[in-house]
């Protein structure tokens, strides 16, 4: 049997891949056939019957949808009968669809509307009552319609075949048939945005955007995901230079057409009322409106007071992951150019010990799209549904497939795909578990062992879940071991990671990260760490990471999008540091207590959708963008912030003129330098096998809490994935501690302390607590770090 | 003959007699003119002068910001923006008109599918600074309730002709 097959369409000789259906085939073809219930990303349902097409010598109409092709099959769209047969289910379908387009956020880019015109009748004939479905609560995120519903199941088919979810359904039949939640419940899942697209009519529709525009008002802009290393790719919509809403840009490649909700949805920070609009300085203990240069030569004199008297040692500079390449760069040549390598991207890393053997960047060690091709993959200290959730779905694509995935974490996370192996164990046991599969992985393959791996493994004993997973791993013709978010602030990570790469080696798996931030990969690049240049040359001058920066407590800070309460692995310790610092400059597009508290000037710089810039993703694909929106005229682009700073230091080669130039010098030394950084193996010293007496706090990373703009979204701060307010223990600790659940207690951590309600939940191990960074407005300790725990 | 006719007609003043004559007729034929100010032409009810949005008799503003004016409007001169008011229904907040730029083709009117924006009769006004022809939602409310009587009375007359 050949691959593709001759058939005919209209007339028109199409050549198609064996077992196509004919919509496909049409598709292809670039002839239209209207549907409503077909979408090429889900399942044939065949149930709205719109694309109804007359086949040679069948006896009547068929779906174009669920009729695959066969050799010489002649196939005709605008037949008299095929068009007779779509002219009659329109006017079913419109019997019960209300007449309220004007009102219905839809209006102007329906499927339905387009389809009534393009194949319906002209005049209606029904004169009858119509039914009216009540609305479901869906949460804050989609707004509801029920009554426009025309029960195409495409929002059904992406819940169960997309986003792993079963609270959608149909129940009822024929005109009782209502698309619902089972149980009067809001959808929680973290692509839920993307049933808004599918949906052909305007039943569900966007919550935050709801009756404020129309498409054809909007202007399209394209641009990047600046919430996750993968770079999604996306439409920002703006309305007189306001951003109106966010929508995916298909990219096969990366996101497919699917985007996550809080890339969707995190745009409604950006007129926040926390939004600084001019810059402020500190005088005495007052704050006062200035203009930029006032500004600048405040926060200029301020930095080189403390370059003299204190040394540019003193200087430290941190910087959000999420900000551009271009911001990296320009911050990085700033310090160096004065004198100091101390600046950071890694907020939330605890262990640094492992720098020197870093790669260029940390990579995903296969591109986005091979994540789906992956047989057998091995997930540490990840929750990556939540945490790259358009990751989490080709793994889950690749589950569905039969790929086994296997997971050592310190939480059991809900996954939406089934882990063949769920190892959840106290953080600190970790690394141990890593070893025993590491050791298991020994006895399985002939490969060599890194040196002094034995001896490391010499005390190690491994399970049956071990030999699984090392037997998954090694028999998988594409394997990944992948080091997760959670696993950033763990404080053995350079264990962690040296041996994943010993299983990734012995099991011939590839190793790759799922770092934190937008720009990871380009804070590497750019050089925003401190003991290497861009391009991963080595620094002659090194400097001190965020940790030595925050505990050593340096005199002068420059701040890039960071509000260190909220975004340092130690935040009390961030907070002590930026408290006692004499001159901190922070350029921030959002301004609170705590800022006014600690800094002394405050920039207001744009958001991602303000400025022009460039995202390197997990892949190490460069995707820059323009900016979409416009700003208060106060408020600049980081960008030519520090470039004006840059010049006003006196450092050389600050005489750009657009983002484009800041990135064409930038990439133009990495395409010289071509560096070939590798992973190197560093034997850990000791293998880490107990476990401390005193309860050890998981200080998980929410999705809804990662950067600055998310914590700002109300829409996401209201779902069930950011409204997490209680502190969760292990039932035997719970017992152990003299804890129910519903109980508050006072969390003390790094001389700080909460109170907070307890829940008890055996997802959680033993003798830890599960308490995220930041919540209940908590400012505490390490995020892996011993925690105490007294009832109220 | 030509020159005979020529120099008869211009001895005896013929056409000035027939010219004269043309006035003495319109003497005592009936008077067209109407005296604008005091007096005023009849206007048809599809006259498109001043705009106006309407209310329904309960008070309720009609306009549900479907923005079909605003995209239609081949001058650009309506601007408006929308939101989700308390009570869940679909409302603007902002309905401008610019009246400097308004061609007053009666489009908005046309596509307006509950019959608020409308195009009155009233083609006396002015603005003494630019900014007066600036119509905003409050005047143009205030016009509409002003002149409903009216305004309704012209739909009713052209509703069999729509």
């Amino acid at each position: 049997m050949s691959d593709t097959i001759n058939i005919e369409i209209n007339g028109i000789p199409v050549e198609v891949r064996t077992g196509a259906m004919v919509i496909e085939a049409a598709d292809e073809a670039g002839i239209t056939i209207p549907r409503f219930c077909y979408h090429k990303k889900l399942s044939v349902a065949a149930n709205c019957r719109m694309c109804l097409i007359e086949v040679e010598k069948a006896p009547k109409p068929v779906p174009a949808c669920a009729t695959p092709v066969t050799d010489g099959m002649k196939v005709f769209t605008k037949s008299p009968l095929a068009l007779d047969a779509q002219q009659s289910v329109m006017e079913f379908l419109l019997i019960n669809h209300p007449l309220d387009c004007p009102i219905c956020d839809q209006g102007g880019e329906c499927d339905l509307q387009d389809i009534a015109i393009g194949f319906g009748k002209d005049a209606s004939r029904y004169n009858e009552s119509k039914r009216v479905v009540r609305n479901k609560n869906l949460g804050s995120l989609i707004s509801t319609d029920m009554t426009r519903c025309i029960h195409c199941t495409r929002c059904v088919r992406f819940g169960q075949e997309v986003a792993g979810i079963m609270e959608l359904g149909a129940p009822g039949r024929g005109e009782f048939t209502e698309i619902g939640t089972y149980m009067e419940r809001a959808v929680s899942s973290e692509l839920s945005g993307n049933v808004i697209d599918l949906c052909p009519v305007g039943a569900l529709t966007s919550k935050p955007y709801r009756y404020t525009g129309r498409p054809w008002e909007n202007e399209s802009h394209a641009h990047v995901s600046p919430h996750d290393c993968l770079g999604s790719n996306l439409q920002i919509e703006t309305r007189r230079h306001q951003v109106m809403r966010v929508l995916p840009r298909e990219n096969e490649a990366i996101n497919e057409m699917w985007l996550s909700d809080r890339d969707r949805f995190s745009y409604t920070a950006l007129q926040h009322e926390e939004r600084l609009q001019q810059p402020l300085i500190k005088q005495g203990s007052e704050w006062r409106q200035v203009d930029w240069e006032t500004a600048l030569a405040y926060a200029i004199d301020g930095l080189q007071r403390v370059r003299k008297v204190d040394g540019a040692e003193k200087l430290a500079a941190l910087i959000s992951p999420s900000s551009t390449i271009e911001e990296m760069y320009l911050l990085q040549k700033l310090m160096r150019g004065v004198g100091s390598a101390n600046i950071d991207h890694r907020l939330r890393q605890s262990d640094f010990s492992d720098d020197d053997g870093q790669p260029l960047f940390p990579a995903l060690g296969c591109s986005v799209a091979e994540l789906e091709d992956r047989d057998a993959v091995l997930l540490i200290g990840s929750n990556i549904r939540k945490d790259q959730p358009i990751a989490g779905h080709r793994l889950r694509k690749a589950s569905r497939r039969g790929a086994h995935i296997m997971c050592v974490n310190p939480v059991d996370y809900a996954f939406n795909f089934p882990v063949d192996e769920n190892i959840v164990v106290h953080p600190e046991l970790m690394a141990r578990e890593l070893a025993s599969i590491a050791k298991a992985l020994l006895t399985l393959t002939a490969n060599a062992a890194p040196a002094g791996l034995n001896v490391l493994l010499e005390n190690v004993e491994s399970g049956d879940a071990h030999l699984t997973i090392a037997r998954h791993l090694q028999t998988a013709s594409n394997a990944s071991v992948l080091i997760g978010t959670q696993a950033m602030s763990h404080p053995q990570l350079s264990t962690l990671r040296a041996l994943a790469l010993a299983i990734s080696e012995l099991a011939g798996a590839s190793l790759g990260y799922l770092t934190e931030g937008a720009n990871a990969a380009g804070a590497w690049i750019a050089g925003a760490v401190p003991h290497r240049r861009h391009a991963g040359e080595h620094s002659p001058l090194t400097g001190l990471h965020t940790r030595e920066m925050l505990n050593t407590g340096m005199s002068a800070y420059l701040l890039l999008n960071v509000e260190p309460e909220q975004d340092c692995a130690n935040p009390a310790a961030a907070v002590r540091a930026v408290h006692e610092a004499d001159f901190v400059v922070s350029l921030t597009p959002y301004i609170t207590d705590d800022m006014r508290a600690y800094a002394d000037v405050l920039l207001p710089v744009a958001t991602f959708a303000e400025t022009s810039g460039t995202y390197v993703n997990a892949e190490g694909k460069w995707q820059s963008f323009a900016a979409s929106a416009s700003t208060a005229d106060d408020i600049k682009p980081a960008w030519k912030v520090l470039r004006v700073m840059g010049n006003l230091l006196d450092v050389g080669g600050f005489d750009y003129l657009t983002s484009e130039d800041v990135r064409d010098e930038l990439k133009g030394q990495f395409e010289t330098l071509t560096p070939t950084l590798k992973y190197q193996w560093q034997c850990p010293a000791v293998m880490p096998t107990k476990v401390s007496k005193d309860l050890t706090r998981i200080g998980h990373l929410g999705m809804y809490s990662i950067d600055m703009v998310v914590r700002r979204s109300a829409p996401l701060q209201a779902t069930a994935d950011a409204q997490i307010e209680t502190a969760i223990v292990h039932s035997v600790t719970a017992k152990q501690q003299g804890l129910v659940a519903g109980d508050t207690v006072r969390v003390s951590q790094g001389g700080e302390s909460v109170t907070i309600s307890i829940a008890v939940a055996d997802a959680v191990p033993e003798n830890c607590v599960f308490l995220p960074m930041g919540v209940g407005g908590a400012v505490l300790g390490d995020a892996y770090g011993s925690i105490e725990l007294a009832k109220v | 003959m030509s020159n005979f006719s020529r120099r008869f007609k211009s001895l005896f003043l013929s056409e000035l007699r027939t010219g004269l004559g043309v006035t003495l007729r319109h003497f005592f034929k009936r008077k067209v003119t109407q005296r604008y100010p005091e007096e005023k032409t009849p206007l048809s009810p599809r006259f498109r002068g001043l705009h106006a949005l309407r209310r329904y008799p309960n008070g309720e503003e009609r306009c549900i910001a479907c923005k079909l004016c605003e995209v239609v409007c081949p001058a650009l001169a309506i601007t408006i923006e929308s939101e989700q008011r308390a009570d869940g229904s679909r409302r603007t907040t902002r309905y401008d008109i610019d009246l400097t730029k308004c061609i007053f083709c009666g489009y908005c009117e046309e596509s307006c599918p509950v019959d608020s924006i409308v195009e009155t009769h009233i083609f006396e006004y002015h603005g003494e600074q630019r900014g007066d022809l600036l119509m905003t939602k409050e005047k143009l409310l205030a016009i509409g309730d002003k002149y409903e009587a009216e305004i309704a009375l012209a739909r009713q007359e052209d509703a069999n002709y729509r």
